[in-house]
């Protein structure tokens, strides 16, 4: 990894994220950092799309089931093993199996794009209705009830392998933006190394990808599973911050809102989609204690206004403006050099004339 | 023909519906040749490259490339025998920089110390060095053939097959792409699919001549260019 540019970019919100994860609790009221931890789970799962869509190349139009899946997971297991520590744990696991499974069928089957963001939102959707029908005493996984419409509720995370210290929700909050960093410089990192560089190389041209001998299936495969896992990360942070997972984690809504987060953040850059969810969060949130503009119309608006004026982003858009001004301003600094040098020429050769 | 047969197609066919773009076609290349097919539109050349490469599957027949038989097998493992391939259309990363492009083929089949060499060599060796941080998608047509090229030599590979390499450029670049055709053909075994004659006359010694997805003549290219049937092939029937 090279300490370019970007690099120090990124090191530099990371910095930013830190000082944000030790000063927030000391700022905020508790209800606001509760509410913070699912805006920051959110932005795990944008994050976890923004990498296999913006680096991948592979629109996921069902991000959410392996959120959905990872909070199940880890209710379920948590439940049974009667401690969080490996909980997490197989949460990732089963996200990451499941999207290894449906990618190896959907990438090793040459499906096509479009037919992706179909199916992997068929997936999320059956994941929804199969969820909702679980209602019955019959329908448990261990000591766990799945619940049916109401759902599980969630046990609280734990200090590892210790039980009997439970986390209080602003130590959940500490848990979130460390995951957030974390998942973040995983990101950061992955898409430097050679996988990264490749992944990306097949998102700009498949065919040639394969002719340099690249297997793409296996690269698509592997990174979509990253981005599951990741994705399951962000669903264990929710139910702790919700306290319960309910089906509606794999609704339509929640699917779809995914995809916005990431195409309002930028895709191709790592901390717009990051952005782009907690923006669109604390807007929704907002836009829901009022009465006079329907939720899914604003963010509706927000979607075609940014498809419109601002296909790139919010991300990009900025970096590209910033770097026309930088290079305006240093072109306006050469130009201005060069008028005093000429100037100054001029005033030595009128001397030199008067002289003779 | 002294050396060994390399690359052989025996009875290969590729049939779409009722066209037989290719038609039973047997073709050999030795070790270290330089073989150019050529033929008028819609001859086949393209779809015989098309299955040698396994962007096709041969409906019938087989490929072997160095004794293994590579009909119906993926791109990237015909690739990962040792076949550097370049497309009709400019295949190219076309929004990472020129040296994020060579680089992506060297990596492939070298460390990564030796990767860095082989890209930096490239690039200088195409020249490209002055456009290495320039982004593909907005140089000029004949700078992305180039770029392709880069990518094909950076891999080292023994066998390079290339789809109309000099299409789309100037007289100038035409030249400066044989010369780098001969020197690549040095190291490694070629063939090359072209339209312009010129072009062929300057780097290959034999030529295989495609019509109605059959062969019709192999041999020089100054008796196919002296043969009739050549000539009625590409200029149609001659008037009286």
């Amino acid at each position: 990894m090279t300490w370019n540019r970007e690099n120090k970019w990124r090191a530099g919100l990371v910095v930013l994220g830190v000082i944000f994860l030790f000063a927030a609790p000391n700022v905020f009221q508790l209800f606001t950092i509760i509410n913070m931890t699912t805006a920051i789970a959110f932005a795990i799962l944008a994050l976890s799309l923004g990498l296999i869509w913006g680096y991948g190349g592979i629109l996921c139009f069902g991000q959410t089931a392996f959120f959905g899946l990872g909070a199940y997971a880890y209710t379920v297991a948590a439940i049974n093993f009667g401690g969080s520590t490996w909980a997490i744990l197989v949460a990732i696991l089963v996200a990451m199996l499941v999207a290894a499974v449906l990618g190896y069928f959907v990438f090793y089957g040459r499906v096509s794009d479009v037919y992706l963001a179909v199916i992997t939102l068929t997936a999320t959707l059956i994941l929804y209705s199969l969820m909702r029908r679980t209602s019955g005493p019959e329908y448990k996984i261990g000591k766990s009830l799945l619940g049916g419409f109401n759902g599980i509720t969630s046990p609280p995370l734990n200090m590892p392998w210790d039980t009997s210290q439970v986390l209080f929700p602003e130590h959940v909050f500490y848990v979130a933006m460390a995951a957030l960093i974390l998942a973040y410089i995983l990101c950061s990192w992955l898409v430097q190394t050679q996988f990264g560089r490749v992944s990306v190389a097949i998102r700009e041209n498949e065919l040639r990808a394969e002719l340099l001998g690249y297997d793409i299936r296996f690269y698509k495969m592997a990174l979509f599973t990253v981005g599951g896992g990741i994705a399951a990360v962000a669903g264990v942070v929710f139910c702790n911050g919700v306290g319960r997972v309910t089906p509606d984690v794999f609704n339509l809504y929640n699917t779809a809102l995914t995809i916005i987060w990431v195409i309002v953040g930028g895709r191709g850059t790592l901390i717009g989609p990051v952005l782009g969810a907690i923006l669109l969060f604390y807007l929704t949130s907002s836009l829901g204690t009022q009465a006079v503009l329907n939720n899914n119309l604003v963010l509706g608006a927000i979607l075609i206004l940014f498809v419109l004026l601002v296909p790139k982003g919010i991300v990009p858009s900025f970096t590209e403006w910033w770097d026309n001004r930088r290079a305006l301003r240093t072109s306006r600094r050469k130009e201005v050099r060069m008028r005093r040098r000429r100037s100054r020429l001029a005033e030595a050769n009128g001397e030199a004339g008067d002289e003779r | 023909m002294k050396g060994e047969i390399v690359l052989e197609a025996r009875d290969l066919s590729m049939h779409f519906g009722g066209v037989h773009a290719v038609d039973q076609v047997n073709f050999a290349l030795w070790d270290n040749e330089l073989r150019c097919l050529i033929g008028p539109n819609g001859a086949g050349k393209s779809t015989f490259f098309k299955c040698l490469t396994g962007q096709h599957v041969p409906t019938h027949g087989d490929v072997v490339i160095r004794d293994v038989h590579v009909a119906g097998r993926e791109p990237h493992q015909i690739a990962r025998l040792g076949v550097g391939i370049k497309t009709q259309v400019p295949n190219v990363f076309d929004g990472l920089s020129v040296e994020e492009n060579i680089w992506l083929s060297a990596r492939r089949w070298h460390k990564a110390q030796r990767a860095k060499v082989l890209t930096q060599e490239t690039l200088e060796r195409l020249a490209l060095g002055d456009i290495r941080s320039a982004i593909v998608g907005t140089l000029a047509h004949g700078q992305r053939q180039w770029v392709e090229l880069g990518m094909v030599v950076a891999a080292e590979p023994w066998l390079v097959l290339l789809d109309e390499p000099a299409a789309g450029m100037t007289h100038e670049e035409v030249e400066t792409t044989a010369e780098l055709i001969r020197e690549v053909n040095k190291t490694a075994t070629m063939i090359v699919v072209e339209h312009d004659m010129q072009f062929i006359r300057m780097i290959s010694n034999k030529v295989t001549v495609f019509h109605e997805g059959r062969i019709l003549i192999e041999d020089t290219m100054d008796v196919i260019s002296a043969d009739e049937r050549v000539r009625e092939v590409y200029l149609g029937h001659k008037s009286q």
